[in-house]
């Protein structure tokens, strides 16, 4: 479990608090996401999860270890964190390579890096770039060799910092796939996003940050249908939920932000309207 | 790890009588204090250089930020001091070249701290330097707290991947640094391609003859610093050909280290 209580933090010169009186609780194998406007404090957040960042005041504490008490290294083996721009940690020469470093540094043996490295580029669809330089793939696959080196080492919590920005709507819909299957396994997932859209289909619980603080902390469904919560947070409604928003015809909307929920809403009533319109 | 120390060499505008300062008056200033460093290396001198730019810094209001430029050069300064004696330099000279860079460090602090990129683009311009080269320039002083923070992600990217930084011996330790100089230069240079093609779709270099708007004026206090600099250079160069001076005896015998 992580677990945020009261925590306050300040980036050293800054004149305001980036975090204030931030608290949280995720439980293991839990799916949330952090959303918010730019600067709310979500990847000043997350980087308390590993230890990056430590609170100025309160806690942070991950499987009832605090962060405080332990190195990035050492909570690195639990919680793994995967950064927004994959070129901020891309350096080997080699797919393969890039893969094992983290391995290498947790103390795995060879055999066992050899196995992880070639079951997780099978899991990501990475396999005939093993040989191949990081740098000559695309911002798409290198964001997929970035999340690999994470995966690779099998953490219990994985945090992804922005996932979506740069993946065309495929490489999303294999996340999304993905992010279910790490579910299945247990695994804690954090995702930190604006992707309203990838959110909705997805539906995890959200933590919504504004200025450093938690203004809401619930379903996908109830936030990303509660316009005044998003517009505090510079975020808009999912497509579908403004459709049903525009339908107000239609009854009440319960909370539809996706498209398979909304099929299932609407053609009972288009059937009825259909009906309707026979007998009349 | 922190990249704080790049503070030190980050203009923030300040009401100073330094800030005020024409650019090349600071430049010349600059170049003055870094020529009497290089020129000696007797303690007594480069004690002087370094504790000269006291007062500047103290009236720059800017002592804080200099002080973590100081700060982060410890480490440097105690890799020359070390590297040197091993290579059988005297223990006195060895201590000058520690201080040296000190002195050029603060000199360097000094000016980018005062002197805004704007100011030295126009100061560049004025005494006739091509357009390309001191936009190159400026450009280059004004990306160096954008590539602080890359380096600060880097390293943050790679200790989350279980590295560290601080482990193993001297070998090991400056191996570990391998996974943060690659992203950081690839990052560098992919910004710096962008950056040209985002000059280029924007029309850079279509115009031949460029005009400004400010023009920059020496006033009273540019021509003092600026006489000021060329006595003190001169008394130094005749100090360093005509003046025997005094020599620091530091009373300890260094066990000679052989490779």
């Amino acid at each position: 479990m992580i677990s945020v209580n009261n925590v306050n933090f300040r980036y050293p010169g800054a004149s305001s608090d980036a975090l204030t009186n931030v608290n949280l609780q995720i439980q293991n194998g839990e799916f949330v996401a952090i959303m918010g406007e730019n600067g709310a404090g979500k990847t000043t957040l997350v980087k308390m999860f590993n230890g990056l960042l430590k609170p100025r005041a309160g806690s942070v504490s991950v499987d009832r270890v605090d962060t405080q008490d332990k190195s990035v290294a050492q909570l690195s083996r639990d919680v793994g964190l995967i950064f927004q721009n994959p070129d901020h940690q891309l350096f080997a020469e080699t797919v393969s390579e890039e893969l094992s470093f983290s391995l290498r540094n947790f103390g795995f043996d060879e055999e066992v890096i050899k196995r992880r490295v070639r079951n997780i580029s099978t899991a990501l669809d990475l396999e005939r770039y093993l040989d191949s330089s990081p740098f000559i793939l695309s911002g798409g696959e290198r964001k997929r060799v970035a999340l690999a080196a994470v995966l690779a080492w099998d953490p219990k919590h994985i945090i992804m910092d922005e996932p979506t920005i740069g993946q065309d709507y495929l490489q999303k819909d294999r996340l999304r796939n993905f992010i279910v299957q790490l579910i299945s396994q247990g695994k804690t997932i954090v995702i930190v996003t604006h992707d309203v859209e990838f959110v909705a289909e997805c539906k995890p619980r959200i933590v919504l940050l504004s200025k450093g603080t938690v203004i809401a902390d619930d379903t996908a469904s109830k936030i990303l249908t509660d316009v005044e919560m998003l517009t505090k947070a510079s975020l808009v409604r999912p497509q579908i939920a403004e459709l049903m928003h525009q339908l107000p015809a239609l009854g009440e909307n319960p909370g539809i932000i996706d498209a398979y929920a909304a099929r299932e809403f609407l053609i009972p009533r288009l059937r009825k309207a259909d009906q309707t319109i026979e007998s009349g | 790890m922190s990249l704080r120390f790049v503070e030190g060499f980050k203009f923030t505008k300040i009401e100073s009588p330094i800030h005020k300062l024409d650019p090349r008056s600071k430049f010349i200033l600059t170049v003055g204090l870094f020529s009497t460093a290089l020129m000696f290396t007797n303690l007594y001198v480069l004690f002087t250089v370094f504790l000269l730019q006291i007062p500047l810094i103290l009236i720059s209001k800017t002592t804080h930020r200099w002080l973590r430029s100081m700060k982060a050069g410890v480490w440097l300064g105690v890799f020359i001091f070390g590297m040197n004696l091993i290579f059988h330099t005297p223990l006195v000279l060895s201590i000058a070249f520690a201080v040296r860079l000190f002195a050029i460090m603060s000199a360097f602090s000094f000016f980018f701290m005062t002197t805004s990129a704007d100011d030295l683009g126009l100061a560049l311009d004025q005494i006739h330097v091509p357009y390309s080269i001191s936009f190159t320039f400026t450009t280059a002083v004004r990306l160096v707290p954008t590539m602080a923070v890359d380096a600060q992600t880097v390293v943050d990217a790679q200790r989350s991947r279980g590295l560290e930084l601080d482990k193993g011996n001297l070998t090991k330790r400056v191996r570990n640094y391998i996974p943060i100089l690659i992203p950081l230069i690839i990052s560098a240079i992919r910004r710096s391609v962008e950056l040209a093609e985002a000059l280029e779709s924007r029309a850079f270099g279509a115009t031949e003859h460029r005009t400004a708007i400010v023009t920059l004026k020496m006033h009273l206090a540019d021509y003092v610093t600026i006489i000021g600099t060329i006595l003190g250079l001169g008394l130094a160069i005749y100090v360093y050909f005509r003046v025997p001076l005094p020599t620091v005896i530091i009373p300890i015998q260094v066990p000679e280290i052989n490779l």
